[in-house]
């Protein structure tokens, strides 16, 4: 495939457009593996939210 | 299940967790054939090559302005029926539409360099869209700088209806006001200007952009209800710790 005499710009606006997509599917997932991580560890030491006290009764 | 039911952010947890992983590889499967698509493009016979930067800066600027669109759907969610998951929603798409949105301004500047001969000018629609981008940082920064998320939320969502009077501006500008940008292509009465060998993969790719964009939306408004949720039990146990040292 020849990119032609401006084949810099277009490599460019790819990889900038590649780097956010990732940025934010790797902020998306890391996110969700903190939260769990965290709700989890807040169950363990016994808290519980209301609604969920109430859908257990 | 009906639609209301969704409003239940139990069950739309549930329903995210189901949706995800199908929606996810929907997104992989339409970036493997847009892609594929557009690096076999012909160049265009002005521009050469440079057309392929099309491929990335028209799908950011449609996603940009339809996160806002989104936004602003939530935000007369938020503010007239101060619906919990309106506001998780409105939340959940101002960084999308940011990223989406910082991809157009910045692939849009890069392919403006080889064809206009410079990276930025302070035309209408340059200005309008960096105006955007302005907007959904001022937007994020209401929502994660509140101390009432309450009261940030019903901030941002006022800030979100008053910025959208900036879309019309957006699409229009380039008819309203002498602009080095050219005028709308795809989207304009009498049918695409652009020749199919073109068109098809820039179709193929703000499609795959578009399913990208609604795959990410359900994680970040999943991740939100998980934080809302994180936010609450903390506080519970703040609460049961002061009460057992009193």
């Amino acid at each position: 495939m020849n990119l032609g005499p401006h084949a810099d710009f277009i490599i460019v606006a790819y990889a900038v457009t590649a780097f956010v997509v990732a940025a934010m599917i790797a902020w998306v997932v890391l996110d969700h593996a903190a939260l769990r991580r965290m709700l989890g560890d807040l169950e363990e030491q016994g808290v519980t939210r209301r609604s969920r006290r109430k859908d257990e009764a | 299940m009906a639609l209301i039911d969704l409003a239940n952010p139990t069950r739309f947890l549930r329903l995210a967790d189901r949706v995800l992983p199908w929606l996810a590889a929907a997104t992989v499967l339409a970036f493997a054939v847009g892609l594929t698509q557009a690096m076999n493009a012909p160049d265009d016979y002005q521009q050469g090559a440079t057309v392929k930067i099309m491929f990335l800066h028209v799908p950011g600027a449609w996603l940009g302005m339809f996160g806002w669109t989104v936004m602003s759907v939530a935000a007369l969610g938020t503010l007239v029926w101060r619906h919990p998951l309106a506001d998780v929603a409105g939340k959940a798409a101002a960084p999308l539409g940011a990223a989406f949105t910082f991809i157009c301004l910045v692939t849009g500047s890069l392919w403006g360099r080889p064809t206009w001969g410079t990276y930025w000018v302070w035309d209408a629609r340059l200005t309008s869209m960096l105006v955007l981008l302005l907007l959904y940082l001022g937007v994020i920064a209401l929502y994660w700088t509140a101390e009432d998320p309450n009261r940030g939320s019903r901030a941002a969502a006022v800030l979100t209806l008053v910025g959208a009077l900036n879309l019309p501006i957006i699409k229009f500008s380039v008819d309203w006001w002498n602009t080095l940008h050219q005028p709308a292509s795809v989207l304009r009465l009498g049918g695409s200007a652009i020749d199919p060998s073109i068109l098809i993969p820039l179709l193929v790719m703000a499609f795959a952009f578009t399913l990208l964009f609604v795959t990410l939306h359900l994680a970040t408004m999943r991740n939100e209800i998980l934080r809302r949720r994180l936010r609450t039990m903390q506080m519970m146990q703040a609460q049961a710790l002061a009460e057992a040292g009193a």
